[in-house]
């Protein structure tokens, strides 16, 4: 195994160090500081379509998620202007919607509903859009629900089947974009897969039947400690 | 100083966050000393006698009675707040936005499984029933309204820090658990 | 129908990233692309079945269903408005016997709206069958519908004679008008096929691209990104095979000055590529041709077949050992984000038309990966006459950071709507007085993307340091309500083009649109205003440049016309929701068959 090359960057101000390669949004995290994210996860392609990680990098907006490291960079991720640009972004995600949370089988183990509890949004600024929406069911294994749906595409990058086919796609474009499942292929879909669906969805939009609200109020991942702290560093105060 | 008086409603909702109020336990009896109640449930006051300081508003707008009494709290009310999931965002009655209204009527009162006795198929059509909105509002999309307190209901403990802070003019410190959407 | 797929799949050896060539031939043979097609193109692919439906459901030429035999799809430019859309649209739906979005009962005919098909100055215009009818009348829209009706071909009823140049050759017999009104360099047809590839035969790739340099021309496409550099970058990249991409997608409302490059002088475009070829190390270029200008499809092919003949393209082009150059003609099948690089790229290669993250830049990784240059229809023809003529010369043109000409699309209220070619350093006043245009309202510059501008401004010069633009100006009479006519349509058109990918860009301009309805309709307020003024910048963050000046039109109107959101509102309120309780019940008044409520019985 070869060493990778260690390189040196700033982030709001902090000497970090990356290996060459990697992402600000990860290399951010192996120094301890979280830059938010959603479309984001660890193990998929990342796709920098959520926008909610956008930092700046010698002042010019970019992804963290798809952005790697290069020696010298000087970048913003924490500042007032970022940050109220991620809000927006999360408020948009809720008025483009129909985000129920109080009968959603996610709920407090939501990443979208994490992010918004971390940046306190107490009403979205935009105007509700209550689009008419499908509740897909027709799966024997897994439902699918169009209105919760946040459209991050991480079930089309994190799922294919033995030959390497996708899944789920989407369909149309623009607002009207929405993720498609297989007809044909939807049909084997087997436990694991289902699981491995819901397990990859930020959000409820893909649920297995007859499984959710299986952790009691309290226990959820998101109930006591807010999404990030989880690669924060530890500071006085807290 | 005079006592700041709070009027209370709760529209499209189902008083789950009246009994959230309830739920700060014993600070009630610090409640009553520092707030007088007018318009509420609580105190069964039916109309504004006088104009009041805070109006909590529980429950989005789903009917023209809803939007009267909303617009009548903001005359009445110099601070409005949108107490809870379904005042901030319409909540669960919002669920049936996607479904026309006239198919929510008929499931309601002539196919649903419970109904019974409507032998004649009637819709309920009297003049002096509210009339049904297209859609359930969020409370803000027909007023202006000035504070929200998320939850379903809003922990108690929100909406004491709240009040508190309104009344007093305090800074509200808002601990993460207590800041909830469900 | 399964034979005639096959016969499609064969075609393309089943290459998944022929998907696009597969799905429009299919539908050329089908008429539609009906789920049989979708299962057999997909089995055939080795994909599944939603990725070959996500590419077609991307694209708005496609269809799912039976869309008509004869498909009518009529532009809805702001312009075609200007000049009449609206009683040619209603022509059209009462002669069919259906509405817009629908097809005829008997199937024959299929009405459609579609965004700006590249015929601004020779508005209304429609697409039927791919074949191009310009200036519509209501009376004209009788006559066509009745004789297709009658059981007459689309090619048939073109107006004869109509069309100038090569459209009335035979191989286009189109009614369209070339209106090039002012030549330069670029266009002037004075040009000789082969003299730029015989010159750069004896040059160094290295010194074909410091001659490039030297001229300090920037992409015409509207990013303005230094020629040179691109090439030197795509020279420079790891990679055995390389790329040559031309970017005729001309979506930008207003824009069609590369469809009149292509109709006169595709060979001055196919020799530009096979320089860039040549200077980067390429091997292969692609054309990639907006769906709408299908019916240049022979045309082109044929100048291709006859540039083959000549040696101009293909293996040891110009005697030279080693320089071999080919070009295939991909079109698209309606998406305007297509003309942004990476998503041109992304749609060359079969997929949906959806920008890519960068790094890496297609430089670097682009078409199937290896490095590519894409470049706009008049950039290359541009670096045709720089080699010509030199990079110092082309200097000598323009200003000194905006060297060389710009072909311009001008469109809308004047006399002489057309393309110019002009020198950068052109005044807006300059346009205005060379096209006609009297007393003009405002103007567009550089498509619904650009900036719309008053006569305060008109003094601006075109260059890329003050006005940047790909070339299209409109021009907007004072008749014209600015607001109603002009910024809602074009922000339709951004709602309407979004690939669907980015948050903000998705989301923003629907909730950017209802701002500007619900001003429209005389329940905005001043907050509403400020709104969209705070919002704004967050488009910045989206990954495109469509997304990223999507709401440029009403930003860009708040900015210069102000005045004319300010007298719209509300003064007598600080918030109006926008909520109308009337309106809102109605619908459940209805249902059960209550009086509605009015002004006089909604007692609060």
């Amino acid at each position: 195994m070869t060493m990778n090359k260690i390189i040196h960057f700033k982030l709001d101000g902090v000497d970090c160090q990356a290996e060459k390669g990697q992402y600000i949004l990860d290399a951010a995290a192996a120094n301890g500081i979280w830059i938010p994210s959603l479309c984001n996860m660890k193990g998929i392609k990342p796709h920098g379509s959520c926008r909610i990680c956008t930092v700046k990098v010698n002042g010019r907006p970019m992804t963290a998620c798809t952005t790697p490291v290069v020696e010298g960079m000087v970048v913003e991720s924490n500042t007032e202007e970022l940050n109220d640009q991620r809000k927006q972004i999360l408020e948009m995600l809720f008025v483009e919607g129909n985000h129920f949370c109080p009968a959603c089988e996610r709920s407090g183990n939501c990443e979208l509903q994490a992010l918004v509890y971390r940046f306190r949004v107490a009403v979205p600024r935009f105007a509700f859009q209550f689009p008419v929406r499908n509740l897909d069911a027709s799966n024997p294994r897994l439902i699918k629900d169009h209105n919760r749906c946040i459209l991050c595409k991480r079930c089309i990058r994190g799922i294919k089947d033995k030959e390497g086919r996708n899944l789920f796609a989407f369909r149309r474009r623009g607002h009207k974009v929405e993720i498609s499942l297989d007809p044909e292929l939807a049909g084997s879909l087997t436990d694991e897969q289902a699981q491995k669906a819901m397990d990859i969805c930020p959000v409820g939009a893909l649920i297995r039947k007859e499984k959710g609200f299986d952790v009691p109020i309290g226990k959820r991942t998101y109930d006591k400690k807010p999404i990030g702290s989880e690669v924060e560093q530890p500071t006085v105060n807290e | 100083m005079r006592k700041p008086v709070i009027a209370t409603a709760s529209l499209a909702g189902c008083f789950g966050c009246h009994m959230s109020i309830l739920d700060i336990d014993e600070k009630i009896l610090d409640l009553i000393e520092l707030v007088d109640f007018h318009k509420s449930p609580i105190t069964d006051i039916k109309k504004f006698g006088r104009k009041c300081d805070i109006g909590l508003i529980e429950g989005g707008c789903c009917n023209s009675e809803n939007v009267h009494v909303l617009r009548d709290f903001r005359k009445n009310c110099k601070i409005l707040v949108s107490v809870g999931e379904c005042a901030v965002m319409g909540g669960l009655p919002a669920l049936r936005n996607g479904i026309p209204v006239a198919e929510c009527l008929e499931e309601a009162y002539l196919n649903g499984p419970t109904v019974h006795e409507n032998t004649e198929r009637i819709l309920p059509n009297d003049d002096e029933l509210p009339m049904i909105l297209d859609k359930v509002y969020p409370c803000h999309e027909i007023v202006k309204i000035d504070y929200f307190l998320p939850g379903c209901p809003p922990r108690a403990e929100l909406i004491w820090e709240a009040l508190i802070g309104l009344i007093q003019g305090k800074e509200i410190k808002i601990p993460y658990e207590a800041f909830k959407y469900d | 129908m399964k034979a005639s797929v096959q016969k499609v799949l064969d075609r393309y050896k089943s290459d998944p990233t022929r998907l696009m060539d597969i799905l429009i031939d299919t539908q050329s043979e089908v008429g539609y692309v009906p789920d049989a097609a979708v299962a057999q193109i997909a089995r055939s692919l080795g994909i599944s079945r939603v990725d070959v439906e996500q590419t077609l459901s991307f694209y708005h030429f496609f269809n799912r269903k039976p869309a008509g035999e004869f498909q009518v799809y009529l532009n809805n430019s702001v312009v075609a408005e200007m000049y009449g859309r609206r009683k040619v649209t209603e022509a059209f739906e009462e002669a069919a016997g259906c509405r817009f979005g629908q097809v005829s009962d008997d199937g024959l005919i299929g009405l459609y709206d579609t965004s700006c098909i590249g015929m601004n100055d020779q508005e209304p215009a429609a697409l039927i069958n791919n074949v191009v009818f310009t200036r519509l009348t209501p009376f004209r829209v009788r006559e066509i519908i009745r004789d297709i009706k009658a059981g007459k071909k689309v090619e048939d009823l073109v107006v004869e004679g109509a069309g100038d140049g090569e459209n009335a050759g035979k191989l286009v017999r189109s009614m369209v008008q070339n209106n090039i009104r002012k030549i330069g360099p670029v266009l002037d047809p004075e040009y000789i096929p082969g003299e730029a590839l015989k010159k750069i035969t004896r040059l160094t790739p290295e010194q074909v691209i410091q001659e490039i340099k030297l001229s300090n021309i920037r992409g015409r496409g509207g990013a303005g990104f230094p020629t040179g550099l691109k090439w030197e970058f795509c020279r420079k990249a790891q990679g055995i095979q390389k790329y040559i991409l031309c970017n005729a997608d001309e979506g930008e409302p207003g824009t069609f000055k590369d469809r009149v490059i292509l109709t006169e002088l595709p060979r001055l475009l196919f020799e530009g590529m096979a320089v860039a070829g040549y200077a980067v190390g390429a091997t292969e270029g692609i054309l990639y041709v907006r769906y709408e200008y299908r019916y240049l499809q022979r045309h082109l092919e044929n100048v291709l077949a006859e540039t083959r003949k000549k040696k101009l393209l293909g293996k040891k082009i110009m005697g030279k050992e080693g320089f071999d150059f080919d070009i295939r003609i991909q079109f698209g099948a309606g998406a305007y984000i297509c003309g942004e690089e990476s998503a041109l790229i992304e749609s060359a290669e079969g997929k949906r038309g959806e920008p890519r993250d960068r790094p890496p830049f297609p430089v670097e990784s682009g078409y199937l990966g290896c490095p590519t240059v894409v470049n706009n229809v008049e950039t290359l023809c541009s670096a045709v006459k720089i080699i010509l003529n030199g990079g110092e010369w082309y200097k000598s043109f323009g200003t000194k950071d905006s060297t060389g000409t710009k072909v311009l699309s001008v469109s809308g209220d004047c006399k002489y709507p057309g393309i110019y070619e002009v020198e950068w350093g052109f005044s807006v006043n300059d346009i205005l007085d060379m096209t006609g245009a009297d007393e003009p309202q405002a103007v567009q510059v550089g498509g619904p993307s650009g900036t719309l501008i008053g006569p305060d401004e008109f003094d601006r010069i075109l260059c890329y340091s003050d006005l940047a633009t790909g070339g299209s100006l409109i021009i907007i009479g004072k008749q014209r309500d600015l607001l109603k006519d002009v910024v809602m349509n074009f922000t339709d058109f951004f709602v309407e083009e979004s690939c669907g990918s980015c948050v903000p860009c998705r989301s923003m301009t629907v909730l950017f649109r209802q701002k500007l309805q619900k001003i429209l309709d005389g329940h905005g307020v001043k907050q509403d205003i400020e709104d969209m003024i705070a919002w704004g910048p967050t488009m910045k963050i989206n990954r495109c440049g469509l997304g990223q000046t999507a709401v440029n039109p009403i930003l860009s109107s708040i900015k210069n016309f102000r005045h004319l959101y300010e007298d719209r509102i509300r003064k007598d309120r600080s918030f109006d929701g926008g909520f109308d309780l009337q309106a809102a019940v109605a619908e459940s008044c209805w249902a059960v068959h209550r009086k509605p409520l009015t002004e006089e019985n909604d007692h609060e």
